[in-house]
């Protein structure tokens, strides 16, 4: 029970993630400032934003819906964390692992969207209501390559487990070589999921104020940017888990750090996009998902496939 | 127009992707536009009228503010009108040292303009970088003139301030990096993928219909419309510069981008032959206080279109009539035009391509009954007197606290 509460409060739950994720958010802004020739944030400001906002007042529109504007933010914030028990981080397995968890975990983090959706259409504001219907086309264009070239390294490791699929890679890791394409569209996808430059449509700024979030303030809103950083990171240690298998067999000290550096590389190379790409319109995201992402993610699986016919006969 | 599944999106008069309030009601169908509604006058300043009440040459300092901007532009229209009446030729250096600064003001506007198009389609890179090098610019500006803004050179018959060898110096040096840096921008906007893919095709603006709906300036020029003020009527020391006009056939947003990227590089070119032919002599001749009556009208090129200033003056130190038009009132319809049918994501850049400035152009409001849509016209005893029984009807009396504070005004 009390080892139980530990995973779920300290680590690798709520508080070495939240911590993790608010210095990711400052790596991502700071390199981002930097690129753009500007100084940037001091570390502590992704922090101090959360406390500020934390300790100020949530106003609820009069008009959304009371339980669904409060509810969602929490939501949001609690599937990437659950879903981080399942993702391996520095060892070969995971804290928790069942055969299939792959699947759980890809879809608990699809919900931070799904509350995305529902926070933004139940807050009833014509900008969050566009914002929302945004976030759920988006999602329909990025979840399918997302998935797709999640799996398709799945099926060379025969598991469904994440757990499985990092000892399989962790044994043979230059297997891994062989995913580069699923690695590229899913950190595509992963741009996509986060809303990020160039996916970043439906929370643009210049058209529709904040999307979803325009009518968020206050401790509802500080839970929906920590959730999203959040998100940040366990998605991008999920790539890591899948996609870079390598030193997993370091030990704890020098595993760790390892993993750190890994989250770290993607983080930096999302904040790289941010400042290279403008933002595509929400149709040019859809069209760019369906035309190069979900082919490309289909290459993956059959690179795969093959690869799976020869190596093991 | 009225459609069952539309909805409106008021976008103003308070947006993030506007800089200045201005209204445009947009009715969507899903993330398409299928109309959209243009409101001004948010930023109504009388300053029209205050000219009447001031002397010339208050006006003129006035005039500049119209624009934080384009100042010198304001600036110069009015003083070129106001010369005329009078019948005073200014020097050919003042001439040439007022150019010198109009030129370095459309680098500024230009470089400025870039970057808020850059923040609009969400590519911040750009307007960082943009904004950064145009820093050189109003440092140069700041050291010609004393003012990063609202340079205050002008004055009835010249100019205010002469140049030195060592400013040329610094002018040249300067120009010399924006070049480099702009031929950088040049290869951006032709190369960067996700730029051309958000500007191609957005905002279309037929030749016919940019003649039609009167669009000048870049506006009018990346349709076709080969229309310059500097070419076609020259001023200043325009007419005796050579440079081109920069026209471009895409009719869209992309074309505006090129035409100001372009414009650039031609003013660096034109800033070049005004340091290197720029005569000897004085700087100002002397004007008198009051103008001979008369009216006239001055053209003039602002980095957004042309600007018309229209002064008619009774014989007294005090304008009669004061009128100016912006450029942007000549471009904000067709804004409404490039709107319709687009996306709800292209509104912002394509708004922000005209290259607005919505303070310059309020000249007057109507305020109109929303229900029966009648305007009518108060006198300011009619709207002092609407405005008290406004306030008393919501129980705020103030007329007791009017009288305790103004005696001798009475009620």
């Amino acid at each position: 029970m009390a080892a139980a509460l530990f995973h779920i409060l300290v680590f690798p739950g709520f508080l070495f993630l939240g911590v993790l994720a608010l210095f990711a958010e400052y790596v991502d802004r700071k390199l981002c400032a930097r690129l753009q020739n500007r100084i940037g944030p001091p570390w502590f400001q992704p922090f101090a934003d959360f406390i500020k906002l934390a300790a100020k007042d949530s106003l609820v529109p009069e008009l959304a819906d009371q339980w669904i504007f409060r509810l969602a933010p929490v939501v949001a914030l609690a599937s990437p964390l659950t879903a981080s028990l399942y993702i391996p981080i520095w060892r070969r397995d995971a804290l928790f692992s069942f055969e299939g968890d792959v699947i759980v975990v890809l879809y608990l983090l699809t919900i931070p969207t799904l509350t995305f959706f529902l926070a933004g259409w139940y807050a009833r504001s014509v900008f969050s209501m566009l914002g929302a219907a945004r976030s759920m086309m988006q999602l329909f264009a990025y979840e399918i390559p997302l998935f797709l070239s999640i799996l398709a390294p799945a099926l060379l490791a025969n598991t469904w487990s994440l757990s499985g699929m990092t000892r399989y890679y962790g044994a043979h890791p230059w297997y891994a070589l062989l995913n580069v394409i699923g690695l590229a569209v899913s950190l595509m996808a992963l741009l996509g999921k986060l809303e990020r430059v160039p996916f970043d449509a439906p929370e643009a700024e210049t058209e529709i104020v904040a999307g979803s979030f325009t009518e968020y303030s206050g401790r509802l809103l500080a839970l929906f940017r920590l959730a999203i950083s959040v998100e940040m990171i366990v998605a991008c240690s999920l790539l890591a888990a899948v996609f870079l298998p390598f030193g997993l067999q370091l030990g704890a000290p020098a595993g760790f750090v390892l993993y750190l550096l890994k989250v770290l590389l993607l983080v930096c190379l999302i904040s790289l996009f941010r400042t290279v790409f403008a933002r595509l319109r929400i149709d040019q995201v859809i069209n760019f998902c369906w035309q190069y992402a979900a082919p490309f993610a289909f290459v993956q699986v059959l690179i795969d496939l093959v690869a799976k016919g020869v190596l093991i006969s | 127009m009225e459609h069952s599944e539309s909805v409106r999106v008021p976008i103003g008069p308070q947006h993030p992707a506007l800089k200045e309030p201005a209204s445009f009601m947009l009715t969507l169908s899903g993330e398409k536009i299928l109309h959209a509604g243009v409101r001004l006058g948010y930023n109504h300043r009388g300053i029209e009228k205050a000219c009447e009440q001031r002397s010339y040459i208050q006006d003129l300092y006035l005039v500049e503010r119209i624009c934080g901007i384009c100042s010198h532009s304001h600036a110069t229209c009015f003083c070129q009108a106001v010369e005329e009446l009078a019948g005073v030729e200014p020097p050919k250096r003042a001439l040439y040292i007022r150019t010198l600064v109009a030129e370095l003001e459309r680098i500024h506007s230009h470089l400025l303009w870039l970057g808020v198009a850059g923040h609009e389609i969400g590519f911040d890179t750009l307007l960082m970088y943009a904004w950064r090098d145009r820093e050189i610019v109003m440092d140069l500006l700041a050291l010609l003139t004393g003012n990063r803004v609202n340079y205050g050179i002008n004055t009835f018959g010249g100019v205010r301030r002469d140049i030195t060898p060592e400013h040329k110096e610094a002018v040249l040096r300067g120009i010399d990096k924006l070049e480099e840096r702009t031929k950088y921008y040049i290869s951006v906007a032709t190369e960067e993928t996700t730029l051309i893919e958000r500007l191609c095709g957005v905002g279309l603006l037929s030749h016919d219909d940019a003649i039609r709906l009167g669009a000048v300036g870049p506006t009018g020029r990346a349709s076709s419309v080969k229309r310059d003020v500097r070419r076609d009527d020259p001023y200043a020391a325009y007419g005796e510069l050579d440079f081109n006009v920069i026209t471009d056939d895409h009719n869209d947003v992309y074309g505006r981008t090129l035409v100001r990227v372009g414009e650039l590089m031609e003013s660096y070119k034109m800033i070049r032959q005004l340091l290197s032919n720029m005569p000897d002599g004085p700087i100002a001749v002397k004007v008198p206080r009051k103008i001979l009556a008369g009216e006239v009208v001055s053209r003039y090129e602002a980095p957004r279109g042309e600007d018309m200033h229209y002064v008619k003056s009774n014989g007294t130190e005090k304008p009669e009539r004061v009128k100016v038009r912006a450029p942007t009132l000549a471009n904000v319809q067709a804004v409404a035009h490039m709107l319709k049918d687009r996306y709800l994501a292209d509104m912002p850049i394509v708004v922000a391509a005209i290259d607005p400035c919505f303070s310059c152009t309020d000249r007057i409001i109507a305020v109109a009954d929303a229900r029966d849509r009648r305007a009518g016209v108060m006198t300011w005893g009619q709207l002092r007197a609407y405005g008290i029984e406004w306030y008393r009807r919501r129980g705020t009396d103030f007329s007791r606290l009017n009288r305790a504070f103004s005696p001798a005004e009475g009620d």
